[in-house]
């Protein structure tokens, strides 16, 4: 648990099958894994470009994220649920959300951007750590529903709740991890160690490993190279099966880093070096897996094409839509706040659209 | 179900209140410490468990984030849940839950989820406890958009509020006065309408100054009105209940008859809902005012040690200083 995470693809795109992490490339669609993290970038990249040009106020890159993200997402089932953190830009991709509603947070038009009862995906959580809480609350409903250990693939589901290494020193995530392995729910913690909190490093944090922390609550920790994509959908296969089940929590730690700053605003120069940065980015999660299709023939001109073609209309995609995100009414601040309008807020509402209107 | 009237306590009012609520919708969940087999330190939940099982009455390990987080999280998932937090004074560990979450998930998903959670608080004091079981953190959650904060004090309201709280589609912070939770009356579980859970209640009619409080003070309250009836004052009791959104046309109606108001409530006085109201009525009956509003509370000061409380607390004599003061004006 503490030592060499379980690794299926190696950096120089080599597949080596283990013992301890049962996977099949041969029962997955591996280019779809290729293209959702190819999209992801692109997602990234452009929302980059977007916050430099002005269009955005702060963007949190994913860069270097996309096989633990991407793997991730690809082992839920449609009924399955998503609580992410706000850097889930990928796995946001793969429920179906628009990235551009991604970007409304980030642009200021909106505090969440999509409806999350649409595609099991729930809104960005900023408060880090907040959502592992919501995450055990849900699989207590799921599980007060009857969906977990029915052997019905269409019934069962459980919960995918995403978290940093910084999110395991809040003591909301212990709480979590007390919650779920008392009541055994159909929950799992996906950690992405990026081994950054801002400028504290994970050894600022904990003496042993994200993995090995899960032993203490009595549930199963998985280590595994967060930038191997198969390790990563091999692993969150086999922790949502067994929380499908109702063989209770998994928490999987995806040992990866964060190559960008925090976000936007963060200047990582003052406590990292180039030299470290350098040394991940030789062991990127998409050259990787390139290399391997390559290898096996699964790439080919025409589909390399195909996805060149789909990656430029994204971005074009992104860049319009940004642009075009619509401002939030006068009234939808004051409309929002309670379902049944207090008296007191309507009038604070009417004094505002007053204002308002006076000054248009 | 059949209506009935009987005579019992606050605290049995509220248990069948809730009793009632998870009878009504199966999506009624309970969640807090101590509240399964034991029935909650003040017994407010005895018995529930036993009715409805280990999984609508769930006692939960230590942690008062993890109840109001799960809470949240429970809401998502299309059940109406209930929680308990043992005593006011241990509600700050869920306060980051409490405002970052679940006081705003309605607003930034434009409407989209709404949290029907409620969060039940025993509060205030008068009980000789020790520390942080005597606090009244009403204003905290008063000021946090998003919420509703109700209080009631007597056992019919504590009956029909608990109902309407757990049917309320925004968050409900539930403050039980509990110094009271053994006070009784009469409660009938008629099916008509009880007054809105936003509405504050005249208690008792009166021309000559107006009194407001809310919860534990509500007797007192009535108490001081009775003496002043003996000197020929008739006040006006209002019994606010909801502390957010606050019935201020009820009070500003009433101060436009009488033209003096005095509120009262335990918590500290700077930034409480004596100072909110007594802004208000500056704002809606300022012409009306025969003297300054007058405010009875508690201190800004920790809550004191409890052979002090008795002094520290507005009492019976310090309302009715109040109201002299008032009148002398």
């Amino acid at each position: 648990m503490n030592g060499e995470p379980i690794s299926l693809l190696n950096a120089g795109g080599n597949f080596t099958s283990s013992p301890e992490l049962p996977f099949e490339t041969d029962s997955t669609d591996v280019l779809a894994l290729y293209n959702d993290m190819l999209m992801a970038r692109t997602v990234d990249t452009e929302a980059i470009a977007l916050q430099r040009q002005g269009e955005l106020g702060l963007w949190p890159s994913m860069l270097g994220q996309e096989a633990a993200q991407i793997g991730a997402a690809h082992a839920l089932n449609p009924r399955d649920i998503v609580f992410p953190t706000y850097r889930e830009h990928g796995v946001a991709w793969c429920r179906g959300v628009d990235p551009v509603d991604l970007l409304g947070l980030f642009r200021g038009t909106t505090l969440g951007g999509w409806n999350p009862t649409e595609n099991n995906f729930n809104l960005y959580t900023l408060v880090i750590g907040a959502q592992t809480l919501h995450a055990v609350g849900y699989a207590m409903g799921i599980l007060r529903d009857g969906d977990v250990g029915t052997g019905d693939p269409d019934r069962d589901r459980a919960v995918l709740v995403f978290l940093g290494d910084g999110a395991l020193s809040e003591g909301e995530t212990n709480e979590a991890f007390v919650w779920a392995a008392a009541q055994n729910l159909p929950v799992v913690f996906f950690c992405q160690n990026n081994q950054w909190a801002i400028s504290a490093p994970y050894s600022v944090q904990s003496r042993v490993s994200v993995a090995q922390r899960a032993q203490g609550y009595g549930f199963k920790g998985v280590r595994v190279d967060g930038n191997d994509v198969f390790a990563c959908l091999a692993a969150t296969r086999e922790a949502l099966a067994a929380a499908r089940a109702g063989q209770g929590p998994t928490l999987i730690e995806a040992l990866t880093y964060r190559r960008n700053p925090h976000t936007t605003s963060d200047d990582d120069g003052r406590y990292r070096t180039l030299a470290e940065n350098d040394a991940w980015a030789a062991l990127d999660p998409i050259d990787r897996l390139r290399t391997y299709l390559q290898s096996t023939g699964l790439l080919n001109d025409a589909n390399v094409e195909d996805i060149s073609r789909r990656g430029k209309a994204l971005a074009e995609h992104l860049r319009a839509g940004c642009r075009a995100l619509p401002f939030p009414g006068h009234a939808s601040p004051f409309q929002n706040t309670y379902a049944d309008l207090p008296d007191e807020l309507e009038r604070q509402m009417n004094e505002h659209l007053e204002f308002v209107e006076a000054g248009e | 179900m059949t209506a009935v009237t009987s005579r019992m306590p606050i605290a049995h009012a509220l248990n069948l209140g809730l009793r009632h609520a998870m009878e009504a919708d199966e999506k009624v969940t309970l969640i807090g410490q101590d509240i399964g087999q034991l029935g909650g330190v003040f017994r407010v939940t005895d018995g529930l468990q036993k009715t409805f099982g280990d999984h609508r009455v769930v006692d939960s390990p230590l942690g008062e984030a993890g109840i109001v987080g799960s809470a949240i999280g429970l809401a998502m998932a299309g059940y109406r849940p209930v929680c308990e937090i043992q005593f006011d004074g241990f509600v700050f560990p869920a306060m980051n839950q409490i405002i970052t979450q679940l006081a705003k998930y309605r607003h930034r998903s434009e409407g989209a989820v709404t949290l029907p959670v409620v969060i039940r608080i025993p509060v205030g004091g008068g009980i000789g406890a020790i520390e942080h079981h005597s606090e009244s953190p009403e204003a905290y959650f008063a000021h946090t958009a998003g919420l509703k904060v109700v209080s009631p004090s007597n056992p019919q309201d504590a009956y029909d509020m608990m109902r309407l709280a757990i049917r309320s589609n925004d968050p409900v912070i539930f403050l039980e006065p509990k110094r009271n939770y053994w006070l009784k009356g009469d409660v009938s579980t008629s099916t008509t309408t009880p007054a809105d859970l936003d509405k504050a209640v005249t208690v008792r009619k009166g021309t000559d100054l107006t009194l407001v409080t809310y919860g534990a003070l509500v007797p007192v309250a009535m108490k001081a009105a009775d003496v002043c009836q003996e000197e020929g004052r008739n006040i006006d009791v209002i019994d606010l209940r909801s502390l957010s959104p606050i019935d201020d046309k009820a009070v500003v109606a009433s101060v436009q008859r009488t033209g003096r108001l005095v509120v009262a409530h335990e918590a500290s006085r700077s930034a409480g809902l004596g100072a909110e109201l007594a802004a208000r009525i500056q704002d809606e009956a300022f012409h009306s005012l025969i003297s300054p509003v007058i405010r009875v509370t508690g201190y800004d000061t920790p809550y004191p040690a409890s052979r002090l409380e008795e002094e520290w607390l507005p009492g019976l004599d310090r309302i009715l200083d109040g109201i002299d003061r008032s009148f002398t004006y």
